[in-house]
């Protein structure tokens, strides 16, 4: 499964195909059907690569590698149980990375989005990372009015989680933030309550 | 803040709620106009910053007008209620002082009686007379000042301020002071870089536009100021009109009536400038707001035939994108009898 | 005939000092004349100097070496280049205190990135003049570096002991003559995350910490070097400005731009070193070989032969027209 991403405007990220380089450090992060990117990637990797490299990945529900991910004998091999539950040891483990060290980010745009504000957090830039996208289209979206994030949206228009006002889910995306942006959309007449389609899945 | 003081040429009114906000007849006659000739098309309409023409905006680099006292109150309004309109990257600090000594140069130099800096080494003292500040600071410490730098000379000058930090032959957004803006968010936009930022806008992109506007920008140099202008369209003279607040503000959208076009819609008017920042190598792009009601524009017989010509012929996706299409065809109308289909002179100054 | 116009954003100065370093190096001081502060700079900026010998006017960008906080005082340090193009040796032979000359106002090719968490700086030779600017800019608004100075020998080092006094262990020497060379591939695998690697000193130095730092995985974004070109001397030629209507001749030491503006031409420019694009002309025409020396165009463009930076690129061959 590749991705179905369709470039539109330009602040939306695009992403590519992970391809495995000759650095001597290897930091790969996934979840879900990211892990298969991982497992392609081990195809076209020299002999040795993963002895020095770190995989993290989040198992999904009805997507979980970890038993093939394991089997690549990766030199560290973590599990989460969220992307959320990752975060922590994400951030110390980008404070700890060497210049050079290549990053690997796999699956669904909020990992990526997630795992690429922790790295720059740390001082890198983010086009030191390789990104590829699989899996579910579910976007963050930052309510621009309340300023809560709403996790897994998959309709437009949708529900803010903190604010409840109906938000038009844009394309405009923050890296920052790793997050796309909602704006009320029947603010002009409340009363106009368009239908909820499922879009983003 | 304390009360400017009465003799000063500044009026008393408020951008929301009353909307007492009025131009005088000198402040329309002054404005910037946007449009140069009878169509409106997006362009690489940049130009230098300098030799302003006496009785415009344009005479000063940092222009000072009837509205200063009473936007700086709205400004402060906004960001009591919320901060995160004014934000600046960690290392975008050195930036805030550039932007503060080039503020108040400029302010000081153009309007001695209302500013004046004494600069000792450091110690710089800057006098604030319509605002009632007099403040001692060390120039580089900002445990000297009530405020970071960019935040304390912004909520003393009129429009937005974005300052964008130069890298791999791009600029990004990395700090910004955002309250008088056209439906755009800084804290959402803020480490964007000039394609991203602009991504939203329709059309110009396809043109090639921003790949050519970025070339210029990159080329501006300190002491040679550039500017451009933009406009768009607002439902009574409110500056902060945010995506923030769309959705209080976003009803007053269906509220013109061929009644009332001429007093509650207004153009709105961005005067864009561009300068080059001596020790952060960063640009400083200020966005002045100016507000004329149609009603306004019909004194300037030139401004309303223009107008009417540019709401006319405006490409369908510029309308939307800038929000017109509750009321475009009934500012068109009001506009109509004042357009006599004859030739209008070139430029866009009053006749 | 002279220059046809002023130098973009000149500012009028006078040399207030020379001072000779080492054989091969002298410092130059620049004031206003009335006294007043010359405009503030970043770590890594540059002017151009204008530097009127005889009938020729050459227009010359050099790295500023002070510290960007002493605006009374610019100072830029000048290696003699016996067979550069003469703008060198015109500054090491004729330029004493007390003379006017013209500068522009700075401007920045060879930025810091202030997000970095650290600053690598690798230098060699007269390269270490940016790093003198820099260094003093991190020292004021804090920030971590190490400097690597490279250099033949320690009597033609310019600047040691001063920025040994200035950041004492943060500077680490290498003399060649010593044996001793700077070990990128220990230091280019050794730093943290968010650290910014910069690079200035002759292109081959150059090239090889670039070709280094990708080997060892160091993204494009994460390295900066101070990508002036020289223009070099060549042997003279003429080219055909159509939309001026005019052949003009350039001499064997003129740039192509300097000719232009010797002619009266506007051409624009910024840091005539190639690398900043601005005085990118369009080639109406040409039989023969267009010498490019710039870090502008791509190799496509270069091949297709329909563009040339006038700062620093030449021509061989029997004909070239400029649509100038
Ligand atoms: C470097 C400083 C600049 C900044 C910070 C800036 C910022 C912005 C922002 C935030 C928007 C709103 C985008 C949205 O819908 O979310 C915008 C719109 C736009 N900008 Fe810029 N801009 C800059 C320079 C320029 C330049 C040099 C041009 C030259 C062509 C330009 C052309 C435009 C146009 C055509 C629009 C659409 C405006 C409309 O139709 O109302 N901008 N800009």
């Amino acid at each position: 499964m590749s991705s179905r991403i369709v470039p539109t405007i330009l602040s939306r990220p695009v992403y590519g195909t992970l391809t495995p380089t000759t650095a001597s450090a290897h930091l790969l992060i996934a979840d879900a059907d990211g892990g298969t990117a991982i497992l392609d990637l081990a195809k076209a990797a020299p002999a040795g690569f993963f002895d020095s490299a770190e995989v993290c990945y989040v198992p999904g529900a009805d997507a979980d590698f970890s038993d093939e991910l394991q089997q690549l004998s990766p030199r560290q091999f973590h599990t989460s149980p969220t992307i959320q539950a990752l975060l922590p040891r994400l951030s110390r483990t980008f404070e700890r990375l060497h210049m050079g060290t290549s990053v690997y980010l796999a699956g669904s745009e909020s990992l990526i989005g997630l795992a690429t504000q922790s790295a720059m957090q740390a001082g890198l830039d983010y086009q030191a990372l390789q990104t590829e996208h699989r899996g579910t289209l579910a976007r963050r979206v930052q309510c621009v009015h309340c300023k809560g994030t709403t996790e897994n949206v998959t309709t437009q228009p949708a529900e803010c989680a903190h604010c409840g006002l109906l938000l038009f889910v844009r394309d405009h995306y923050s890296r920052r933030l790793a997050a796309f942006q909602g704006v009320n959309i029947n603010a002009e007449d409340p009363t106009d309550v368009p239908p909820k389609i499922e879009e983003f899945t | 803040m304390a009360t400017p003081a009465a003799s000063l040429p500044f009026r008393d009114e408020t951008f929301r709620d009353d909307f007492t906000f009025r131009n005088s007849p000198e402040t329309v006659l002054r404005a910037p106009f946007p449009f140069d000739k009878d169509s409106y098309m997006y362009a690489v309409n940049m130009e230098l910053h300098k030799d302003g023409r006496p009785g415009t905006a344009f005479e000063e680099p940092i222009d000072v007008d009837e509205h200063y006292v009473s936007e700086m109150r709205d400004r402060a309004l906004v960001l009591d209620e919320d901060p995160l309109r004014c934000q600046s990257l960690p290392h975008m600090t050195l930036a805030g002082w550039d932007t503060l000594e080039l503020l108040m140069t400029c302010k000081a130099e153009s309007y001695p009686e209302w500013f004046s800096l004494e600069r000792n080494g450091d110690q710089w003292r800057w006098i604030n007379r319509p605002l009632g500040i007099d403040d001692t600071f060390t120039f580089g410490d900002e445990t000297t000042l009530p405020y970071g730098p960019l935040e304390y000379i912004t909520r003393q000058a009129q429009g937005d301020f974005c300052v964008l930090d130069e890298r791999q032959g791009n600029f990004w957004m990395d700090a910004g002071i955002v309250t008088t803006q056209a439906d755009w968010s800084l804290d959402f936009d803020i480490g964007m870089n000039f394609f991203e930022w602009h991504a939203p806008v329709p059309l110009a992109h396809e043109k090639g536009i921003f790949k050519r506007a970025l070339k210029y920008l990159l080329s501006i140099q300190q002491g040679n100021p550039a500017r451009r202008l933009n406009w768009t369209m607002t439902v009574n003279p409110r500056l902060d009109t945010s995506p923030e607040n769309y959705h209080q503000w976003g009803p007053e959208n269906t509220h013109i009536t061929p009644e009332n076009v001429g007093d509650k819609l207004y153009l709105r008017i961005e005067l864009q400038s561009f300068w080059r920042l001596p020790r952060s190598n960063a640009l400083l792009f200020p966005i002045r707001c100016y507000l004329l009601s149609m009603h306004d524009l019909t004194t300037v017989p030139k401004w309303a035939t223009r107008m009417h010509r540019v709401l006319k012929d405006l490409p369908d996706e510029i309308a939307s994108y800038k929000g017109l299409d509750n009321y475009r065809q009934i500012a068109i109308d009001y506009l109509a009898p004042y357009d006599d289909g004859k030739p209008t002179s070139k430029g866009p100054f009053p006749d | 005939m002279s220059a046809g116009h002023r130098l973009l954003g000149a500012i009028d100065v006078v040399v207030t000092d020379v001072v000779e370093l080492n054989p091969e190096v002298k410092r130059f001081h620049f004031a206003r004349p009335d006294g007043q502060p010359l405009p503030a700079f970043s770590g890594g900026a540059h002017i151009v100097i204008e530097m009127k010998d005889g009938d020729v006017t050459r227009r010359t960008p050099y790295s500023l070496s002070s510290s960007p906080f002493e605006t009374d005082d610019y100072q830029v340090s000048i290696r003699r280049d016996d067979n550069g193009r003469g703008g060198s040796l015109y500054m090491h032979r004729s330029v004493t205190p007390g003379m006017a000359m013209t500068i522009s106002h700075p401007s920045n090719l060879f930025s810091l990135d202030k997000r970095a968490t650290r600053h690598l700086m690798l230098t060699g030779g007269i390269g270490i003049t940016p790093f003198l600017a820099q260094t003093a800019q991190l020292i004021r608004t804090g920030g971590e570096f190490e400097v690597h100075y490279g250099f033949r020998s320690h009597d033609v080092a310019a600047y040691v002991d001063e920025l040994t006094a200035r950041i004492g262990h943060r500077l680490h020497c290498y003399a060649d003559d010593q044996g001793q060379r700077i070990d990128y591939d220990r230091l280019l695998s050794s730093q943290p995350a968010g650290t910014h690697v910069y690079v200035c000193g002759p292109t081959p130095m150059i090239d090889l910490v670039l070709s280094k730092a990708k080997e060892h995985g160091w993204p494009d974004a994460h390295v900066h070097f101070e990508h002036f070109a020289k223009a070099p001397p060549g042997e003279a030629f003429t080219v055909e400005l159509k939309a001026s209507g005019i052949t003009i001749a350039v001499g064997e030491e003129q740039s192509l731009l300097e000719a232009i503006e010797a002619a009266g031409v506007d051409a624009p420019y910024m840091c005539r070193g190639g690398a900043c694009g601005q005085c990118e002309t369009a080639v109406v025409e040409y039989d023969g070989e267009l010498l490019h020396s710039d870090h502008w165009l791509e190799d496509e463009e270069r091949s297709a032969g329909q563009k040339i930076m006038p700062c620093v690129s030449r021509f061989r061959g029997k004909r070239l027209v400029l649509d100038l």
